[in-house]
């Protein structure tokens, strides 16, 4: 069946897809924000939320009823349409990450191949970094809308941030686009699952390392969290802003968490790869389920990860971030450059010897 | 009509209007905002042209970089509608001048629009914008240019990096 020249079981297939994905990205994001309470009451040795429910399970549902029927206000000075846009844009900004990332591999249902991914476009990580250049849209309209002083100079310190650190992220990334030669996240997840490949980090540890810490950056997470930096700045770019939109403003950063450790998982983890077992041995569904459930996995350690840095390493100030950034991270990144391009030379070249006979020439 | 026809006159409609919409606004902020939709436009084209390399890039290094500067300037000179200064009678003269120019150039494109005429544009077809013919032409028939570029851009990056050091041992 065709409309337009277009399969409407196609269509329809991706649009519950999309609303799947997106309403699983909202409810992981929900208990993340959950467990970054649990997880900062563990480290500071106390409860930590508890009342709410069995375990305090019910908590983010709690938390949420009280922004949803908090008084909303919109300041007398702010520029009204900008000021709601802004919290849109943030949150739009983060869910639209979430199309090129492949969940799994396919499953078949009622006799039809379904990709569990949405776009599977040959420009996936542009796109991604695409979409996160425009996050920054979010933070800026919102901290300059409010018409306050401290919300655009905390909008200012963010966006630069994030400029910042997206040019030494972006270089980290092209030594691993070098290596899979490809820029779709499935195929360079593929690549990985090959019987007898390593993952990625294996051959790009110091890439790793430096996109993991820009992508602390961009979601503004500590030791970056400095538009949001309550003691120089009150409460950062969204000062003004009160129940949902607020809201809206504190879950992106919690999307944008759970988006960027799901990129960090395929990239230099394997995605849906499952160590030490070749999938092609299980039948297509369990093989799809199970691979879900191991990119689950590594991402729920990586936002383990994200909530112990912040609640053990204290903030940067200022112009140690832009020195990181600048003087650190992108000369590191462009030597990892260096480094990756001159071992695939060797290995195309064969051996060492190969090697200084080109540089002999 | 196909979906592609469909969708490139909403591109197109879209794009006009947020062009109109970046000249007639009061505010400067509003205008980058505009702005930033005429690129989205723009990109959305390139992606019917099936150049979704361009397309993309499009969006990183104009509506994610360039335009936040632009962004940066105008919201810490804080220019508002009511702070507009009074305008130098030179000023508008110059506007004068540029935006007549800009028509005769306009002319001059529409009276060569008959050229045009018969002539059809490969919507979703060829290949030349895609990332592995563009690297692949980049890298054979265009090397030294690109070469060149690339070490222009690194220049310029090192330069950065060179003025923000002399700042810190002052």
């Amino acid at each position: 069946m065709t409309v337009l020249q277009i399969d409407v079981l196609l269509l329809i297939e991706k649009l519950v897809l999309i609303a799947i994905i997106v309403l699983a990205s909202l409810g992981i994001a929900l208990y993340t924000t959950f467990a970054e309470r649990k997880v900062a009451a563990i480290l500071q040795d106390r409860p930590g939320p508890e009342r709410a429910g069995p375990f305090g399970l019910l908590q983010p549902f709690a938390d949420g009823l009280k922004l949803i029927m908090k008084e909303e206000i919109i300041p007398s000075h702010a520029n009204k349409g900008l000021f709601i846009l802004g919290p849109a844009l943030a949150m739009t900004a983060a869910l639209m990450t979430c199309a090129v990332i492949p969940w799994s591999s396919s499953v078949e249902l009622f006799g039809r191949k379904i990709d569990l991914q949405i776009a599977d476009i040959n420009i996936g990580i542009l796109y991604i970094f695409g979409v996160v250049s425009l996050g920054v849209y979010g933070i800026m309209i919102g901290g300059w809308a409010s018409n306050n002083k401290f919300s655009l100079m905390a909008a200012l310190r963010g966006a630069s941030q994030a400029i910042s650190y997206e040019l030494a992220m972006g270089l980290s990334l092209i030594a691993v686009l070098m290596l899979g030669g490809s820029l779709s996240l499935k195929t360079l997840v593929e690549q990985q699952m090959q019987p007898g490949a390593l993952w990625n980090i294996a051959y790009q540890p110091l890439g790793f390392l430096i996109f993991f810490v820009c992508a602390l950056a961009e979601c503004n997470r500590t030791p970056f969290d400095l538009p949001e930096a309550e003691s120089e700045l009150n409460f950062g770019y969204h000062q003004e802003y009160s129940s949902m939109k607020l809201g809206f403003y504190l879950f992106a950063e919690y999307v944008n968490m759970i988006m960027s450790s799901a990129v960090m998982a395929c990239l230099f983890f394997g995605g849906y790869d499952i160590p030490f077992l070749d999938e092609k041995t299980l039948s297509p569904n369990v093989a799809a389920v199970l691979g879900l459930l191991a990119l689950l996995t590594k991402i729920v350690i990586f936002l383990f990860v994200f909530m112990w840095i912040r609640w053990t390493i204290p903030r940067f100030r200022y112009d140690q971030l832009m020195n990181l950034g600048w003087k650190k991270f992108i000369p590191l990144a462009l030597f990892n450059m260096l480094l990756t391009g001159f071992f695939i030379l060797m290995k195309q070249e064969g051996t060492w010897q190969s090697v200084t006979h080109l540089f002999n020439k | 009509m196909s979906i592609i026809q469909i969708l490139f006159y909403l591109l197109s409609g879209l794009a006009v209007f947020a062009a109109l919409m970046v000249l007639l606004s009061k505010n400067p902020v509003h205008s980058v905002l505009w702005l930033i939709v005429v690129f989205f436009a723009i990109s959305g084209h390139y992606i019917l042209l099936n150049a979704q390399f361009l397309a993309i890039v499009n969006l990183i290094v104009y509506a994610g970089a360039i335009m936040v500067l632009f962004l940066f300037v105008i919201m810490l000179m804080n220019l508002n509608a009511a702070t507009e200064p009074n305008q130098h009678i030179w000023m508008k003269l110059a506007g004068v001048i540029a935006g007549g120019c800009f028509l005769v150039m306009l002319v001059s494109l529409a009276s060569q629009a008959g050229d045009m005429a018969n002539k059809t544009v490969l919507m979703k077809e060829g290949n030349i914008g895609l990332i592995k013919e563009l690297g692949k032409i980049l890298f054979n028939e265009f090397v030294i240019p690109f070469e060149l570029t690339s070490v222009l851009f690194l220049s310029a990056m090192v330069g950065a990096v060179v003025l923000g050091k002399k700042d810190n041992t002052q």
